[in-house]
């Protein structure tokens, strides 16, 4: 553990004894970190550790209460974001915010594009700044093709080129890695190491602890708003930095009970959606958790949704204990003991103005009803059961969902559906941007709800999670369910395989 | 309470302080204002704006829109006169009138929900088709030989007070709506439906089928709204209600129902409406012409949009300053 020290080299951008509270939250105490030119250096921490915060300190969104932002050894005090990103300073968010209607060139150059006579854009010098630019980071991306049109990796490496237009020498990524495939992922690192090389200092955030032992020099870890660390990766393990960042030791990341299979809960047979998925038929007994694995755009989502009516099926049918479902028809599924988790929390699972209270409420509009009106009592106590029995941290029930973190909006969304007592309960993404303390909490849960004979089906993109936690795994290639490997069999290699359509069942 | 709800309460507060307000100068500085009369004018004149905006703070509530009431209105008045003139009895004319102002709503509500056209478009449109229809219907006539006990009624005072007879329905409706609004399940949707359509549709919510239902109702209540107008003011003609729907959407939002939905409550609603009739008689009295009234609806439209959102500002920067 080494402390911020005053000999070597003057790190580019540095926090000395940073506090900002918000209200009565003090969401960063004391917090210390520098960044030298040259390293890819991580940032670590729960959610509500601090973590935000601290990126928006140094992006000049938040100005702290207390200490010093330094940049180049210099106290500067940042007006706002534009100041930080003229010193040099930049952030690439998990889901860049392009101009979908504008191609790459003019993306990368908006507002400031080179000038020909009458001010009128030069677009040859557009696209060859742009071209420069995309050389520099060692990817092959044409100018001219619309933003629209790109994959999240890809508008990320945009937002990179983008950066580097401004000159930047600090690049934070907040989660960049969150939303991406294996080999986007591997590409994205391609392009950090070659910003390394260039002598670029990067503030690398991820809830995937591995990929911080892969890219990363040094790691930084907060908890609860305080400075905890800040270290070489080299040396450390996985178990080291999750307890840095719990203040305890973990409990099994994946607790799965071994449960006898019950009768068939779930049926899909011969499902599908033209164009989206084909002829996909599986079932999900009493008691299991069958993981649904495949590449991003594999179809498991959509399987997700037609299974629960959001979206209509073509052909084929769902049963749940034996009877059919209605086709697109969410209420008649829920009626018939379905819930689902879905993949975005923001935009599906919650109403995130709304309260805690509320969302939870929303699954109860039938049963919290006395003489056909809302009965207020019922429904706050249904909403305050399964908030303290998820363990929700909230400061009031009736807090907009809005003010609590991923994870806690993710125990939400799991309260308002396991307040419907379901039969068969589908997650698409469980635990996707959550902190590792939660994630365990939610692996806990999922597991004691299948030995209560709940039929579980967990879609999910992290494999370490599919391999940990279920008893059968389903793999989806293209459309079409490629594979069923039961759990004893399943490696990452045996679902990788199946996932890019190596191998056929 | 969360923030966007203390945010609508507050503007709400806001506006009922501002009828109160606006209401005792009104007593006090206007001649003429207070005399029972000139209040019954008041009511009588506002009755119809009232009477649409129940069901349009449940549209904007869930997120929609519905321009074409005034023409539903003044369509359902022509059709009133035109049967009339064919012999037809009042009572046969008024169901026919009230079942034609559910097809206006459910055509509108099917191209909504089914086709997925925006709501503010499809009632644009419907808002000149119904009064072209209505033109078509009675020409240039105007009926005014209703049955006296029906216009008496729709013109009548309870007793020797201020209070229009046909204020106390509207009380039922009001009582209704906010019922609805505030403490069934359906109304609880709405918020959902409004603030988030597709967690809706994730938590179960039959959101078209709500929403047909509400285009419906607010279809109803406009061709009630131009059956009370044309026994109101003894006089069927196509261009009955004209404009109208200008008064509704300006009363509504500027009782502090959001135009994103999801948010607003059917008492800052009726503070809304009842805050612009008072307005609009105030300036009758002072003889401010018919022209400059609506140029003063137009711009509390504006503000009422404005103010909500300036009132949420102050509340983000004074958090941000504090904390």
């Amino acid at each position: 553990m080494t402390h911020p020290s005053d000999t070597g080299p003057t790190p580019v951008l540095a926090l000395k004894d940073v506090s900002k509270s918000f209200g009565a939250v003090r969401a960063l105490r004391d917090v210390s970190l520098e960044l030298f030119p040259g390293e890819v250096h991580a940032l670590a921490g729960e959610n509500g550790a601090g973590k935000s915060t601290l990126i928006k300190t140094l992006a000049g969104v938040h100005r702290p209460d207390a200490g010093q932002v330094l940049l180049d050894g210099e106290p500067v005090a940042f007006h706002g974001p534009g100041d930080a990103r003229d010193a040099g300073i930049a952030v690439i968010y998990q889901e860049p915010t392009l101009f979908p209607d504008l191609s790459i060139a003019e993306n990368i150059f908006m507002g400031r594009q080179p000038r020909r006579a009458l001010g009128r854009i030069d677009h040859k010098a557009t696209r060859a700044a742009t071209s420069a630019l995309m050389r520099r980071l060692g990817v092959d991306l044409d100018p001219d093709r619309p933003a629209s049109g790109l994959s999240i990796a890809d508008q990320q490496i945009v937002e990179i080129a983008k950066a580097l237009s401004f000159d930047a020498r600090v690049l934070i990524m907040d989660e960049p890695t969150a939303a991406l495939t294996g080999s986007e992922v591997a590409r994205l690192f391609g392009v950090v190491r070659t910003l390394r090389e260039q002598g670029a200092a990067v503030l690398f955030i991820s809830h995937r602890l591995e990929e911080i032992f892969e890219i990363c020099g040094r790691v930084t870890t907060l908890r609860d708003g305080a400075w905890i660390a800040s270290e070489p990766v080299a040396g450390m393990t996985e178990d080291d930095l999750v307890r840095r960042m719990v203040g305890r030791d973990l409990d099994e990341l994946y607790p799965k009970q071994d449960v006898e299979p019950g009768e068939v809960a779930l049926s899909v047979r011969r499902l599908t959606r033209e164009g989206v998925f084909t002829d996909v038929s599986f079932e999900v007994r009493r008691g299991e958790i069958v993981g649904l694995a495949g590449l991003v755009g594999a179809g498991r989502t959509e399987v997700a949704r037609a299974v629960f009516g959001i979206d209509r099926w073509d052909a084929g049918e769902v049963l749940v204990d034996g009877k059919c479902l209605v086709n697109g028809a969410p209420s008649m599924a829920m009626a018939a003991g379905l819930a689902l988790v879905p993949e975005d929390r923001r935009a599906q699972g919650l109403v995130m103005d709304m309260s805690i209270e509320r969302n939870i409420g929303l699954t109860g509009l039938r049963t919290t009803v006395r003489a056909g009106l809302m009965d207020r009592g019922a429904e706050r106590s249904r909403s305050l059961d399964w908030a303290v029995r998820l363990q929700v941290k909230y400061a009031r029930i009736a807090d907009a969902v809005s003010t609590l973190s991923g994870g806690n909006q993710q125990k939400v969304v799991l309260a308002k559906w396991l307040a419907t007592g379901p039969r068969v309960l589908i997650v698409d993404e469980p635990t996707r941007g959550i902190d590792v303390g939660t994630k365990a909490e939610v692996h806990r849960l999922l597991s004691q709800l299948a030995a209560d004979g709940v039929a579980v089906l967990m879609i999910s993109s992290d494999l370490p999670e599919i391999l940990g936690m279920a008893d059968r795994v389903l793999v989806m290639h293209e459309g079409r369910l490629t594979a069923e490997i039961p759990r004893s069999d399943a490696t990452e290699e045996t679902v990788m395989a199946a996932a890019t359509g190596r191998a056929a069942a | 309470m969360p923030e966007s709800l203390t945010r609508a309460v507050r503007w709400d507060t806001v506006v009922g302080a501002l009828l109160v307000v606006v209401l005792l100068l009104s007593f006090s500085f206007v001649d003429g204002f207070g005399n029972a009369l000139n209040l019954s004018f008041l009511l009588g004149n506002t009755l119809p704006i009232a009477l649409i905006a129940l069901p349009m703070t449940l549209l904007v509530v869930s997120g929609e829109i519905d321009l074409s009431v005034a023409s539903t209105a003044g369509l359902s008045g022509a059709v009133m006169g035109k049967l009339w003139n064919e012999g037809m009895t009042i009572e046969t004319i008024i169901p026919v009138c009230l079942l034609l102002g559910v097809v206006c709503g459910l055509v509108n509500g099917l191209l909504v929900t089914r086709l997925g056209l925006p709501s503010l478009a499809v009632t644009i449109g419907t808002l000149a088709a119904y009064r072209g229809i209505a033109q078509i219907v009675l020409g240039s006539d105007a009926v005014t030989d209703f049955p006296t006990q029906y216009l008496d009624f729709a013109a009548g005072r309870v007793g020797d007070s201020f209070l229009p007879q046909a204020f106390l329905p509207f009380l039922v409706l009001l009582a209704i709506a906010a019922v609805v609004l505030h403490a069934t399940p359906f109304g609880r949707s709405l918020f959902a439906i409004g603030a988030s359509e597709e967690a809706a549709r994730f938590a179960g919510i039959r959101v078209k089928r709500s929403k047909l239902l509400l285009f419906v109702a607010t279809g109803f209540m406009a061709s009630l709204t131009g059956v009370f107008w044309a026994l109101h003011y003894a006089s069927a003609r196509y261009d009955n209600a004209t404009g109208l729907e200008l008064s509704v959407v300006a009363a509504v939002l500027l009782g502090g129902i959001d135009f994103d939905g999801g948010k607003g409550t059917i008492g800052g609603a009726v503070a809304g409406v009842f805050l612009l009739g008072a307005l609009q008689n105030v300036m009758s009295l002072e003889d401010v012409s018919a022209q400059s009234q609506i140029v003063v609806t137009g711009v509390l439209l504006v503000l009422s949009v404005l103010g909500p959102r300036v009132a949420g500002q102050i509340a983000v920067v004074r958090a941000q300053s504090s904390g």
